[in-house]
């Protein structure tokens, strides 16, 4: 054998080659960890944030419905009686030696705004409690529960906590009487948005996506798979259709504060319509959504083999016939996922909703389209942008609940994908 | 340029040649035509041997061309194809057999570069009249395809959709029994009667491909046009289909597309051979494959050409 022959020079380069494989290999494989390396990164700060925010402090007390405060005419007044007095005297009763107005005033602060409220709920429900004692778990202030769950650094200088010695020490003669605990924080998943972190929640901003995805669903996809369907299956093959499709592509690049702009000068400024309001948002997410499932619904149409269209002409059957009866069975799952891939997208989209105004500050939960109301993205923005230390926690626990929505959008498109597919 | 040495470029092949090789160039068509005594045309004005015309004639094709964008793919062809007859197109790859099969039911017209002109007409009806719906023709005039594509639907309604969308059947019942019937016409119904409901893409090749005439015969055509309904089943399949087809000529008129020679031989009256867009030669069978007329025809026969 000569060195001349095949092999020997295939066999001369055969070194190099595997090298080269090997290093294709490796670079791959280095890729893959480092996007892997900074999910893992991104979820456990994420979690390490936000798994705090769905406990919360809660303290016991003994509400006195004294009838000296609610009944100080002899008859319950629901209306302006003092509901703050029956937790602040129950605290005050815990510690005798409090006398002073500041100090007083600082003791208050150890519970949270709503304990009033919860007072007045319970006498409102049950007028019998009236010149009763009753134990109860109210919210601790957010600064107690930060103090609590080790946000607060009891080492620092006074002037620069939140809370002050006298507070501290209070907070640690209530933990040594057992009268604080962590309960789970429905107020998170009941409430809408609140100036107090530990009344804040998200339901006003979850009903507000809920309402706007609800538009943008029912707009965008008969929209998109009818303009899919036509640039597919019926419109003719030319410069126009060239031309549609080029826009179509770029439409989907667009970036989404565009549509925003769009939305507020169409919708808000000339339609006049409500500005703030989850039927605005949707029509613009539509606006934004509709590229996205044209061009998944057009690439699950033509994924349908031509054999069937041909099949089904050749019976006979109508230009529609043939759409109805096999083409769009044959490519709805492509389609769904295809939409599922837009919502998720729409949900996660905050900047378009700035400009039409769901950035404000709405504690009620929107009951309907019309209401004003805020997304779920915005109000982590909005959580991220505030000062107390307790909302920061809560926007980490916001976004792990987005980020749970996500997930189970793309998981519901990967299931209808995986049980819808046929194969011929 | 002798014929001779146009055609001899072509590697020798085996009397079946199903495999087409590259078609032959348009030059060596000129020379073979020219070359030819008994043919006086130039490749324009080419006048087809043999007998294009037929007793009885039920489908005509009078000049036909077809155009995809610059490319002409039918040139001035003209056919006649009779009642209750078979006739089967042969010729090399490319050559336009398929393309004149789908010009007879209008399937071309979902191409938009084809272009069709001439002259065709089912029962003296002019098929690419404007009046006339390409639905009505398609029930008249079924097409299987080369490659079996049964619906991805049960066995059942594959062969009920025909009948559903045109509303041949009146009821439940009438229906049944079409479907039987067709299916125990294309000789399916033994082997599906108990999984009618299975679905038709579970069946294997030869199945498909008669469960797709059965589909066909379901809406009962007065023509049936088979786009080589054979070329991607094995020979007991093949066979099978073979003999469905004599069946099937007791009713309906066949126009079969075949590379398979034998084929041809075995379940045609009659053979149009078709070369570069020309239909060469129409003759009775045994007198193509015995006696061609033209010499191109001879040389593809004899495998010459592939």
């Amino acid at each position: 054998m000569t060195d001349n022959s095949t092999k020997a020079k295939v066999e001369k380069g055969l070194a190099r080659r595997r090298r080269n494989e090997l290093i294709f290999r490796s670079a791959g494989m280095l890729a893959t960890t480092v996007g892997v390396l900074f999910l893992g990164v991104f979820f456990f700060t994420l979690i390490q944030n936000g798994s705090s925010a769905f406990q919360q402090s809660f303290v016991l007390v003994d509400l006195e419905f004294s009838e000296d405060i609610l009944a100080p005419d002899g008859e319950l007044d629901l209306e302006y009686a003092n509901f703050d007095a029956i937790p602040r005297n129950a605290l005050r009763a815990k510690f005798p030696d409090v006398t002073s107005r500041s100090e007083r005033r600082e003791l208050n602060r150890l519970l949270s705004i709503s304990a009033g409220y919860i007072a007045r709920d319970m006498i409102e429900d049950d007028p019998e409690l009236l010149g009763q004692t009753v134990q109860v778990w109210v919210p601790a202030a957010s600064t107690v529960d930060m103090l609590l769950k080790g946000n607060i650094d009891r080492e620092i200088v006074e002037s620069l906590r939140p809370i002050s010695d006298k507070q501290i020490a209070w907070v640690d003669e209530l933990v040594s009487n057992e009268r604080v605990r962590k309960q789970f924080n429905t107020a998170l998943f009941t409430n809408g948005d609140s100036r107090e972190p530990e009344l804040a929640g998200i339901r006003g901003a979850l009903m507000g996506s809920f309402y706007m995805l609800l538009v943008t669903v029912v707009l965008s996809l008969p929209i998109g798979a009818a303009a899919a369907i036509y640039l597919e299956e019926l419109a003719p093959k030319n410069k126009w259709a060239d031309l549609i499709e080029v826009n179509i592509n770029n439409l989907a690049a667009v970036p989404s504060i565009v549509f925003g702009l769009l939305g507020l000068s169409i919708f808000v400024n000339w339609a006049s319509l409500p500005r703030s309001a989850p039927l605005v948002g949707g029509l613009v997410l539509a606006l934004l959504t509709l590229p996205v499932i044209i061009i998944a619904s057009r690439a699950a149409i033509k994924a349908v083999p031509p054999s069937i269209r041909e099949a089904a002409l050749g019976l006979g059957a109508s230009k529609m016939q043939v759409v109805f009866h096999h083409v769009l069975p044959l490519a709805l799952p492509g389609m769904l996922t295809g939409t599922i891939i837009g919502m998720s997208r729409a949900l996660g989209e905050s900047a378009p909703l700035l400009m039409i105004g769901m950035v404000a500050f709405i504690v009620d939960v929107p009951q309907g389209l019309s209401d004003p109301a805020t997304a779920l993205p915005v109000q982590i923005y909005l959580w991220a942008d505030s000062p107390e230390r307790a909302f920061a926690e809560r926007t980490s626990a916001a976004i792990i609940v987005l980020l749970g929505f996500l997930l189970l959008m793309n998981l519901t498109a990967v299931i209808i994908r995986k049980r819808m597919e046929r194969k011929w | 340029m002798s014929e001779r040495s146009a055609i001899d470029d072509q590697p020798a092949q085996g009397a079946s040649g199903i495999t087409p090789p590259a078609p032959v160039q348009e030059s060596a068509l000129v020379n073979a035509i020219a070359d030819k005594p008994d043919s006086s045309a130039t490749d324009g004005e080419f006048k087809t041997v043999g007998e294009y015309r037929c007793q009885n004639p039920y489908l005509v094709a009078e000049n036909v061309d077809v155009h995809y964008g610059s490319n002409h793919a039918i040139k001035n062809v003209s056919l006649e194809i009779g009642k209750k007859e078979v006739i089967a197109l042969i010729g090399p790859s490319g050559c336009g057999k398929s393309t004149f099969l789908r010009c007879l039911n209008r399937m071309n017209d979902s191409i938009e570069s084809a272009v069709v002109s001439g002259d065709i007409r089912l029962d003296g009806e002019d098929i690419y009249s404007k009046s006339l719906d390409p639905v009505v023709l398609r029930a008249r005039v079924g097409i299987v395809f080369q490659k079996p594509n049964p619906f991805p639907k049960s066995i059942y309604d594959n062969v009920a959709y025909g009948p559903r969308i045109h509303g041949l059947a009146a009821d439940r019942a009438e229906l049944d029994e079409i479907v039987h019937s067709s299916l125990e016409r294309a000789g399916l119904l033994e082997e599906v009667k108990d999984r009618l409901d299975d679905p038709g893409t579970g069946l294997s090749g030869g199945q498909q491909q008669r469960l797709c005439i059965a589909r066909t015969i379901a809406i009962n055509p007065e023509v049936i046009l088979m786009d080589e309904p054979c070329s991607a089943l094995d020979p007991i399949a093949t066979a099978k289909v073979e003999d469905l087809m004599d069946q099937l000529a007791q009713e309906y008129s066949i126009v079969i597309v075949t590379h398979s020679m034998q084929q041809a031989a075995r379940v045609s009256r009659r053979v149009a051979y078709f070369h570069l867009g020309h239909l060469i030669e129409v003759n009775d069978t045994d007198t193509v494959f015995t006696n061609p007329e033209h010499k191109l025809t001879e040389d593809y026969i004899t495998g010459r050409i592939g």
